[in-house]
C-alpha cells in the first residue's frame, strides 16, 4: 500500500437548481484533475456540491439515494476522461484509464429520511461503487442556519478502508466537536475529510495583521484554528473541502484548507473564487508525529476511565 | 509576587471592519446577485449622501463603471449640496448618469392633500423616488441596488416598501460608523464622508439632530443589543441611561418595518411558514 496520498481538493461553486449544469461543472473539475501530475488518489468537494446548501424545502427536491449520487459523479467522471483524451485542456491525459475516488457532499434520502450526507466512492466502472457514507450528525440550527428542521440526525461518525489507507469522513459543523475527529482518529483514520459549506462571517480585522493570509473572515480564522488543533491532537490529517459563492446574501467565501498531523497548514484555498487545490500527504508524516507526541497514544489507553467519567456526567450522577 | 489583571471580557463583535475584506466580500456579492439574476447594469439612486456613494463605488468595482446608471432625484426643496455631492461622486466614477426632478410629480398628489405634514411628505418623495428608480430599471433593463445601511433599518429610519424595496442591498449589514470606514478606504470624496448624514426630506434636517443621539453611540448601543445585552445591563457598564432608551425604543417598536406584510395563515402549506423555498432557489 502506497504511503503517499494524493488529493486534488475541488473549491467548487455550484448554481442552484441546476444539476445538470453543476455535473457539466463537475465533469470539466475531472478532466483537469485527471492532467495532473502527480494524479490524484481522491479529488474531493464540497458539502451539497450539486444542490448548494441553502435549499429549506427544497432539499425534498434534489435529495437522491447514494448510489444515484455516486452513478451521477461516475458518469461525470467517464465523461471527463473523454474531455481529457481530447484534449480539451492543456496538459496530456493521465492514467485515462485509471478509477478515482471521490468524497463529496449531498442531501440523501435514505430510507424514507432526509440527510445531509457525505458520499466517498470509487469511480470509473460501469457505475459508482460506494465505499461509505456519513450523514452529517451535528446540524447546525441557530442564527442563519435551520437544518434540523429540513434534515434527520446522523448518529455515527467511523473510519472505513479505502485503497491508499483508512479514512474518515465529518461534515462542517461536526469538525467543530473535538469528538468526531476524536472517534475518527481512534477507529484508525489517516485522513479526514471535511466536506463543508460555511456562510462567512465576521468582517473585522485579523488579530494577526502581518500575516499575508490573514485576510479572511473571522470565521475561516476559526476554521483554520480548530482544523489545525484537530489534526494535531490526534496526528492525522485533516482537509477541510469549502463550498463558495453567495447564496441569498450568505457567502461561502471559500478559504478550503489541509492541515497535516503536526497542525500545519499543507494548502489553503483562495477567497470568493473556486479553486483546484492539489496537496501529496505522506502517511509516514503520521508516524512521525504520533512519534514525537503521542497524545492518540495516551488518549487510548486512558479511554475506558474517560468513557466512565462521560457516562456518569450523562448520567448526572454526584462525583 | 505580582498581581496581573485579566484580559477584558470581549463583549460584542467588533465594530471595526477590515475594509479590503468588505470591499471584496461586496464586490463578490454584487458580482454573482448581478449574474445569477441575469442583470449586467444597477441603477443606484444617487443622493449625494454616504451610503449611496459607496453603494455607486462598489457597483462600479463590481460591474465596471460603465453599467452602473446614477440617478439624482431632487425635489424642488432638496438642499443644492445634496446633488452637487451627488454629482462629485458621479464625476470621480465616470457614470451614466440622469436627473429626474421628482416636483412634479410630489406636488402633483400632494395637490389632493395640501395639509399633508412633513413627515406624510417626505414619504411621498420617497415613494416617488423608487417608482422613477424601478422604471428606468426597466428602461436600462438594469437593477435598482439599495442603499440602507444597518442602523437606519434597525432604527426604522426609512420609508417602507419604498428605500427598502430594490431587491439586493450590500449595505444592509454594515452599521452607518462602517459604511463611513469603507467610504474612507473606497476613495469617496471626503467632503461627502466628513458631512452630516441627512435623508434630506426638510430642510437643514440631520439624521442626528432626528434621533438625539450620534451614529457613533448609537452603533455601539444597536451592537451590545443585537448581541444579547440587555438595556439595564448597558445602564450597569456605564452607557447613558436615556441614550440606551432611545436606542431600544428604536430598535423595538420597528420590528414590523423590517418584515414583509403579515398574511392571514389559513392552511399548512402558507407561503413563508411551510412552504419554504430561499431567494436563489
Amino acid at each position: 500500500m502506497t504511503h503517499v496520498v494524493n488529493l486534488a481538493l475541488i473549491q467548487f461553486r455550484p448554481t442552484k437548481g441546476d444539476l445538470r449544469g453543476n455535473l457539466a461543472r463537475v465533469t470539466d473539475a475531472f478532466s483537469r484533475v485527471t492532467t495532473l501530475s502527480p494524479r490524484p488518489d481522491v479529488v474531493t468537494f464540497p458539502e451539497t456540491a450539486l444542490s448548494g446548501y441553502f435549499l429549506e424545502g427544497g432539499v425534498r427536491d434534489v435529495a437522491c439515494s447514494a448510489q444515484a449520487f455516486a452513478n451521477a459523479l461516475n458518469d461525470a467522471y467517464t465523461a471527463g476522461l473523454a474531455q481529457a483524451a481530447h484534449g480539451a485542456h492543456d496538459g496530456v491525459a493521465n492514467g485515462s484509464h485509471a478509477s478515482i475516488d471521490v468524497v463529496a457532499g449531498f442531501y440523501e434520502l435514505y430510507e424514507n429520511t432526509y440527510y445531509n450526507s457525505a458520499l466517498y466512492a470509487t469511480l470509473g466502472g460501469d457505475a459508482g461503487q460506494v465505499v461509505h457514507v456519513h450523514r452529517k450528525v451535528f446540524l447546525p440550527t441557530y442564527g442563519m442556519f435551520d437544518e434540523e428542521r429540513f434534515v434527520d440526525h446522523g448518529l455515527d461518525v467511523r473510519a472505513f478502508n479505502t485503497r491508499w489507507g483508512r479514512a474518515a469522513m465529518i461534515v462542517c459543523e461536526d469538525a467543530w466537536h473535538s469528538v468526531t475527529a476524536m472517534t475518527a482518529a481512534l477507529d484508525g483514520a489517516q485522513i479526514i475529510f471535511v466536506p463543508s459549506a460555511s456562510p462567512a462571517r465576521g468582517a473585522w480585522p485579523s488579530p494577526e495583521p502581518d500575516d499575508d493570509e490573514a485576510i479572511a473572515p473571522a470565521s475561516l480564522h476559526r476554521w483554520e484554528r480548530l482544523v489545525r488543533d484537530r489534526a494535531e491532537e490526534h496526528g492525522v490529517y485533516v482537509a477541510v473541502t469549502q463550498l463558495v459563492g453567495n447564496e441569498g446574501g450568505k457567502a461561502f467565501a471559500g478559504g478550503s484548507v489541509v492541515a497535516g498531523p503536526h497542525g500545519e497548514i499543507r494548502t489553503r484555498g483562495p477567497l470568493w473564487d473556486e479553486a483546484i487545490l492539489p496537496v501529496s500527504l505522506d502517511l509516514h508524516d503520521i508516524t512521525r508525529a504520533r512519534a514525537d507526541t503521542p497524545l492518540l497514544s495516551d488518549l487510548r489507553a486512558l479511554l475506558p476511565h474517560m468513557l466512565r467519567a462521560l457516562e456518569r456526567t450523562i448520567a448526572n450522577d454526584e462525583p | 509576587m505580582n498581581i496581573v489583571p485579566p484580559v477584558a471580557a470581549p463583549g460584542p463583535p467588533p465594530l471595526e471592519i477590515d475594509a479590503e475584506l468588505v470591499t471584496q466580500w461586496l464586490v463578490s456579492f454584487l458580482r454573482e446577485e448581478f449574474a445569477r439574476r441575469k442583470f449586467a447594469k444597477a441603477v443606484v439612486g444617487m443622493s449625494g449622501g454616504v451610503d449611496s456613494a459607496v453603494t455607486g463605488f462598489l457597483a462600479a468595482r463590481a460591474l465596471g463603471a460603465s453599467n452602473v446608471v446614477a440617478v439624482r432625484m431632487p425635489y424642488r426643496t432638496s438642499s443644492p449640496d445634496s446633488l452637487a455631492h451627488a454629482q462629485v461622486v458621479i464625476d470621480a466614477l465616470g457614470l451614466e448618469s440622469r436627473t429626474i426632478d421628482i416636483s412634479p410629480a410630489v406636488d402633483g398628489y400632494l395637490t389632493n392633500e395640501p395639509d399633508a405634514d412633513s413627515a406624510r411628505r417626505g414619504n411621498v418623495m420617497a415613494r416617488v423616488r423608487m417608482i422613477a428608480l424601478f422604471d428606468l430599471s426597466a428602461k436600462y433593463h438594469a437593477l435598482p441596488v439599495g442603499t440602507g445601511n444597518k442602523t437606519e433599518r434597525l432604527f426604522g429610519y426609512f420609508t417602507w416598501h419604498a428605500d427598502d424595496s430594490p431587491a439586493i442591498n450590500p449595505l444592509g449589514d454594515l452599521f452607518k460608523t462602517q459604511v463611513w470606514q469603507l467610504a474612507r478606504h473606497l476613495g469617496v470624496p471626503s467632503v461627502i464622508v466628513d458631512k452630516p448624514a441627512s435623508a434630506d426630506l426638510v430642510q437643514g434636517q440631520t439624521d442626528e439632530k432626528d434621533f438625539g443621539i450620534s451614529y457613533a453611540k448609537a452603533d455601539d448601543i444597536l451592537n451590545w443589543l443585537l448581541s444579547g445585552y440587555q438595556p439595564e445591563e448597558l445602564v450597569q457598564r456605564g452607557y447613558v441611561a436615556a441614550e440606551v432608551e432611545i436606542v431600544r425604543k428604536r430598535l423595538a417598536t420597528t420590528h414590523w418595518k423590517r418584515r414583509l406584510p403579515t398574511v392571514a395563515m389559513l392552511s399548512p402549506t402558507a407561503i413563508g411558514e411551510s412552504y419554504l423555498r430561499p431567494v436563489d432557489y
